[in-house]
């Protein structure tokens, strides 16, 4: 089920996962994680952004400032979705939290690009 | 309605309950099981019709949880409800009138929100006032899992509390701040209490799954497919199409599991059913529950019609050490906050430089003026409408916003300090201008008075589990019989 899609595109794509997913959502799992979803509608926009190098620890790490060590990201085709977990960097509802339930973290994971990082 | 879903970081030695090269000699008989979840939380509401077709449809219990985490440990630092007492009662009474009719039994778990004694004890009142009025006689578990600091700290000394990722070792002064420490209570407990002849079992905190999962464990149904039917339908709807149209019932058997919504004009899909396994999980595949590991890595997800599903290939993974995740609420500090509206053009052109500088004069004056050590107090601003829910973490870079709510949030050890702090800050909230400024401005605050008071600020400070001598231990139960003629309390 964690099968990992690549794709080989010539182009560069200048979209986003915002632009190809059906929804984008973040939750709470737990008072010290966060877990991130993408759904997809349709096989192709589940491969743009299964592909290798678009949805990686290192850019997870980067757009939520946390440890790249981690972060946990799962692929599962059979729902067409890509799944994304880390450690909160300050646990819900404590005095530095903006977000008890972490409901508005999806935002920096939509606006990640669908090229993928150059290693 | 959040499960803990991280694996321990200590992993005990699993035991796979079968392997594909031995096959059972004897397979046990299995009753059907069918559970009836009317809502994802207790005192969210449903409909009496909604509860009638799932009774209609042969439910053998009605299961419901009671709390969660994810409100924030507000409610586990003041042992206080999230849900209205009124909200509650309306929900208890449809579960219990419908069940004794039915001659089934009622099970809440996580009672009042964050599951401790006093949760229990608040549900167990409410149940009572019912049973009386209703002129019903039932025989009431209570099922108590608060853990005191002492035991706590007894078993930490004895080395038998374990940290789950991403939390490091437990200390003893963590354990001593914790306001309320609660056990998240497995199914064990309900099964003992069920066949003690209970008619209601009101839990203290339990993990979502073990409320629904407790009568089709206690009938002999597979672990795996029971396991994941009870995730599945712990927030109700929400593994539906539908997710405000009501609950579901699932019916466990030989080989897996079925699951339908109670509305007949919802329906459940593979996508729906098989997406559930997202919700509120860090890990879409495994979840741990206190005596193994439910793994769906295997599962089918099969539409039986429009409305209906059936799940099956789930496993569970017993595990070698029973063990109970433990919660713990501490208070952090005490607030008071400022909210205060912003809509000149001028100053939300430049509001970084603005934000700053208020910070920087009032962080200055109360040091000076209050005479207060900087290490002990915090100022926040937050800036909603620019970027106060993602902070440092806010990617778009755009055009200035029409206006801004400014909420300006003290912390410090007292509430009396934190409350001066707003009120020290008062005046140059309502003022503070841009260095290119002739005039004081003067911005608009949300009423009068504008500090608001918070009281203590909480936070969750235990991620750990300890090892049980077996699957009761650290609970306790209590049992009434309530008359029908006596009254209850």
């Amino acid at each position: 089920m964690t099968t990992t899609t690549t794709t080989t595109t010539t182009t560069t794509d200048h979209r986003t996962i915002g632009d190809v997913a059906e929804l984008v959502r973040s939750k709470n799992a737990g008072p010290f994680w966060v877990t991130l979803d993408v759904f997809c509608d349709d096989d192709a926009s589940f491969a743009l952004v299964a592909a290798d190098g678009v949805v990686t620890e290192s850019r997870i790490a980067a757009a939520y400032r946390v440890d790249a060590d981690h972060v946990r990201i799962f692929r599962m085709p059979n729902i067409r979705v890509v799944k994304v977990s880390f450690p909160r960097r300050v646990s819900s509802g404590s005095a530095l939290d903006h977000d008890v339930h972490a409901g508005q973290q999806h935002v920096p994971l939509q606006r990640i690009p669908l090229t993928p990082e150059v290693c | 309605m959040t499960n803990d879903p991280i694996n321990p970081a200590i992993t005990p030695a699993i035991t796979p309950t079968s392997t594909p090269t031995s096959t059972p000699a004897i397979t046990p008989a299995v009753t059907p099981t069918r559970v009836l979840v009317p809502t994802g939380m207790l005192g969210a509401g449903f409909t009496p019709e909604s509860l009638r077709r799932g009774i209609e449809m042969g439910a053998d219990v009605i299961a419901v949880d009671g709390g969660s985490t994810d409100s924030g440990p507000y409610y586990l630092g003041t042992a206080t409800a999230k849900t209205t007492e009124r909200a509650v009662s309306n929900d208890l009474r449809m579960m219990i009138v419908a069940a004794a009719a039915a001659g089934i039994p009622v099970i809440v778990g996580t009672c009042g929100t964050s599951g401790t004694d006093a949760g229990v004890d608040w549900v167990a009142g409410m149940t009572a006032d019912i049973l009386r009025e209703e002129g019903l006689e039932r025989t009431v578990a209570r099922i108590y899992s608060e853990q005191s600091r002492a035991v706590v700290l007894e078993r930490l000394a004895a080395g038998r509390v374990h940290p789950l990722e991403p939390a490091g070792p437990l200390d003893e002064h963590t354990v001593e701040r914790c306001e309320h420490i609660v056990g998240l209570l497995g199914h064990h407990p309900i099964v003992r209490a069920l066949e003690h002849g209970a008619d209601i079992v009101l839990a203290g905190r339990s993990t979502d799954t073990a409320v629904l999962a407790a009568l089709p464990l206690m009938r002999g149904c597979p672990p795996g497919p029971t396991w994941h039917a009870a995730k599945t339908a712990e927030c109700g709807g929400q593994c539906t199409v539908n997710p405000r149209q009501g609950g579901v019932l699932f019916e466990v058997d030989h080989d897996g599991f079925t699951i339908e919504p109670l509305n007949p004009a919802s329906s459940c899909t593979p996508t729906s059913v098989a997406a559930h396994m997202l919700y509120e999980n860090a890990d879409p595949f495994r979840m741990r529950e206190p005596t193994g590991t439910l793994d769906t890595s295997d599962a089918t997800y099969v539409a039986l019609d429009d409305r209906r599903v059936r799940v099956e290939g789930s496993r569970f993974d017993e595990a070698e050490i029973t063990s109970m995740k433990l919660e713990g609420s501490a208070i952090g500090g005490y607030q008071s906050m400022v909210l205060v509206g912003v809509r000149d053009p001028e100053v939300l052109a430049s509001l970084d430089e603005w934000v700053a500088g208020l910070r920087s004069f009032v962080s200055d004056g109360a040091e000076r003026v209050l005479g207060l050590d900087p290490a002990t107090f915090s100022i926040e601003m937050r800036c909603y409408g620019a970027n106060a829910v993602l902070g440092d973490l806010e990617p778009a870079h755009e055009l200035p916003p029409r206006e801004v709510g400014l909420l300006m949030i003290a912390t410090a050890p007292d509430q009396a300090t934190a409350t001066a702090i707003t009120k020290y800050a008062n005046p140059y909230v309502l003022h503070f201008p841009l260095p290119s400024m002739r005039d004081l401005p003067s911005f608009a605050f949300a009423g009068s008075p504008a500090e608001t008071p918070r009281g203590a600020v909480y936070e969750f400070v235990l991620q750990h589990v300890v090892e049980l001598d077996d699957e009761y231990d650290l609970a306790r139960i209590e049992y009434d019989r309530t008359s029908a003629m006596e009254g209850a309390r």
